[in-house]
């Protein structure tokens, strides 16, 4: 069957077919196998894409690309200024910052409340104290000011709110959840960490699709160390981001060598990412993997209908090709080509599309899911693979019904009879 | 060189069966130019399929130089057809995303001649059905009269043993029939061995031998 002579016909007959039929139709059967194979590549990219995207956001927004926390047994980083100089001194390292930590209640409203037994208006928090240039230059997170201002390092009693603790950006009435009501830049709330009780002014609000940072309140850091009495200098998290191209891992493993694991967590923001996020981006795939199965399937059935109704429309010149003594397998061969073909031109085409265009503009704009921004993840090796798995279903749907016209009977096919 | 036996074709219409030929014994020898006639119906073309090897006799045997044909596997008759037999169809039968010179030197591809010598010698068979300037026009192109003669210069090209015509001028009109006949004529002068089936007493006339057929029998074999 697969002699080089058959193949020389076969390909003889599918480029004259190819060249002398319908562009209309070639149009629209390329058409078609372009949108399957975006369908292919973008289902299960954009699923895994959403993830990715807050992954990507706890990453820039909050973790940075090592963070270093307290101990499970402890309550905070025990020699911080030591491991803080030994981070600085290291080559990898861009920009850094370093937050205390406290939890805290934020109570609004207390002036207008009149009834001693009404309900106070408040919200548990991580108070978070920062220095806020070092916090902006590792997260930027001034960026995600929707209100009012970002703080600066002469602050005092001033505080940044996350759009989680306003009722007005977060409208959910659940059980155990609580919020603040008619707070905005300017408003007096009153923050109790540990025994302090103090009266400070909302200078903006926070709102970002990181619950890390949209949870949280931040403050400057002198004044929280002052209030949560941390004069040791010692801190909760340090957030490290690297030069560009530096390895995580390196830096993480740079520093566990240097003795910092004694003292504190230190981990890559892979190592960071929570096993259940790690569990949906999986199981994303795995979604749209079978999505794309689908679509793979949608495919070879639209190969095999059109290579189907064109092998049957030209069954008379298919019997008059065996009638002459044309090989049936390079017929067979012939129609497989003009699959390949399609296939081939296709991907082509949305190969082109996906990442000339498509993943560039969606990582310039993400869509706007409710939880993450999402990107397109599409990795070459995995939209090669998709590529080979449409060639291969498209070469069985483009044979099986060639196969199934050319098996008729010869005379049968040019006379036309049944 | 043809040697026909005892040959019976049948067809099945559900439970009906058509006996179309009822035990044919004939001998056709080399170079022989023969028409096959019979009123509609007759078996004429029944009778050139089984012996051209395109359908399956339901009995009898059929030999064409020493060789039982009722041997050979489907593969093995289609190289057969395409090395040693030629075929002109009543519709010229030609390959319409193919032109003219494609369509001829596709058997000789076919034959693993290489391409540069297939597409000289298809163009000599155009040529010598006098087509050397219509050799990249498509058959939707050309005229009736000039696809047929695409048809002729394709089941020569290879130069068979044998050329089998089914009703090659029934869709031409008279001149362009008549061109068709002298060229058969000139090749059957050649020493090509022809069998043709036509309805038309005038063009069965121009061959060296008529066979008329009746009710799936041959009831006369006729010199002209």
């Amino acid at each position: 069957m697969f002699s080089p002579l058959n193949f020389r016909i076969g390909f003889f007959l599918a480029v004259r077919q190819l060249r002398r039929s319908s562009v209309w139709t070639n149009s629209l059967i390329i058409f078609v196998m372009v949108l399957t194979f975006l369908n292919l590549v973008i289902v299960s990219g954009i699923l895994v894409g959403l993830i990715q995207g807050a992954i990507e956001a706890v990453r820039a927004q909050y973790t940075s690309d090592v963070i270093v926390s307290n101990l499970n047994t402890k309550t905070y980083i025990e020699y911080s200024p030591d491991i803080i100089r030994t981070i600085q001194s290291l080559p990898h390292v861009e920009a850094m910052t370093a937050r205390y930590m406290n939890g805290s209640t934020i109570e609004a409203n207390y002036k207008s409340r009149t009834d001693p037994d009404e309900k106070p208006n408040t919200a548990g928090t991580q108070i978070v104290g920062i220095d806020p240039r070092a916090e902006d230059a590792v997260t930027g997170l001034s960026q995600w000011i929707v209100e009012g201002e970002y703080l600066e390092p002469g602050d005092y009693d001033q505080i940044l709110l996350g759009s989680y603790l306003l009722k007005k950006y977060v409208p959910v009435d659940s059980p155990g959840f609580s919020a603040l009501d008619n707070v905005g830049p300017g408003t007096k709330v009153r923050i109790k960490t540990g025994d302090v009780e103090r009266e400070v002014t909302v200078k903006g609000i926070l709102k970002t699709k990181v619950d890390e940072v949209s949870f949280r309140a931040y403050m400057v850091d002198t004044q929280l160390r002052g209030m949560i009495g941390r004069n040791d200098f010692n801190v909760d998290e340090i957030a490290i981001k690297l030069k560009e191209g530096a390895d995580p891992i390196v830096v993480r493993d740079t520093l566990l060598r240097n003795g910092v694991g004694k003292f504190a967590k230190v981990q890559s923001s892979a190592d960071a990412q929570p096993k259940f996020i790690k569990d949906i981006r999986d199981t994303f795939a795995l979604l749209g993997n079978m999505i794309s199965s689908i679509g793979l399937v949608v495919a070879s059935i639209t190969i095999f209908i059109v290579i189907f109704i064109n092998a049957l429309t030209r069954r008379k010149f298919i019997g008059i090709l065996k009638g002459i003594g044309i090989s049936g397998h390079a017929i067979e061969i012939s129609y497989v080509m003009q699959s390949i073909f399609y296939a081939f031109i296709g991907s082509a085409i949305g190969f082109v599309l996906l990442y000339a265009f498509l993943q560039p503009f969606i990582a310039r704009h993400p869509i706007d899911f409710p939880f993450s921004d999402g990107i397109l993840v599409a990795p070459l090796s995995g939209t090669l693979l998709r590529i080979s798995l449409l060639v291969v279903a498209t070469i069985i749907a483009g044979y099986i019904p060639a196969r199934m016209i050319v098996r008729k009977n010869t005379l049968d096919s040019i006379l036309g009879r049944k | 060189m043809i040697e026909v036996k005892n040959l019976h074709k049948t067809f099945m219409n559900g439970q009906v069966e058509t006996s179309v030929l009822k035990g044919i014994d004939f001998k056709i020898e080399e170079g022989e130019f023969i028409a096959i006639m019979g009123r509609s119906g007759a078996g004429k073309s029944t009778f050139m399929y089984q012996i051209s090897l395109l359908d399956e006799p339901t009995r009898g045997e059929i030999i064409i130089d020493g060789i039982n044909t009722h041997t050979m596997t489907t593969e093995q008759k289609t190289s057969f057809r395409l090395a040693r037999l030629g075929y002109v169809f009543q519709d010229y039968a030609l390959i319409p995303e193919l032109t003219a010179l494609e369509n001829v030197a596709l058997p000789l591809l076919m034959q693993d001649i290489p391409h540069k010598k297939a597409m000289s010698i298809a163009q000599n068979a155009l040529k010598t059905v006098g087509l050397g300037t219509h050799t990249n026009q498509l058959p939707s192109q050309l005229s009736g009269g000039e696809q047929q003669r695409v048809s002729i210069s394709r089941a020569i090209s290879h130069n068979p043993d044998i050329l089998f015509a089914d009703e090659p001028t029934a869709n031409l009109d008279n001149e362009s029939s008549r061109t068709i006949m002298e060229i058969f004529k000139e090749l059957h002068k050649q020493g090509q061995t022809i069998i043709m089936v036509t309805h038309e007493e005038e063009f069965g006339k121009m061959a060296e031998k008529t066979v008329t057929l009746n009710d799936g029998r041959i009831v006369g074999v006729k010199k002209n």
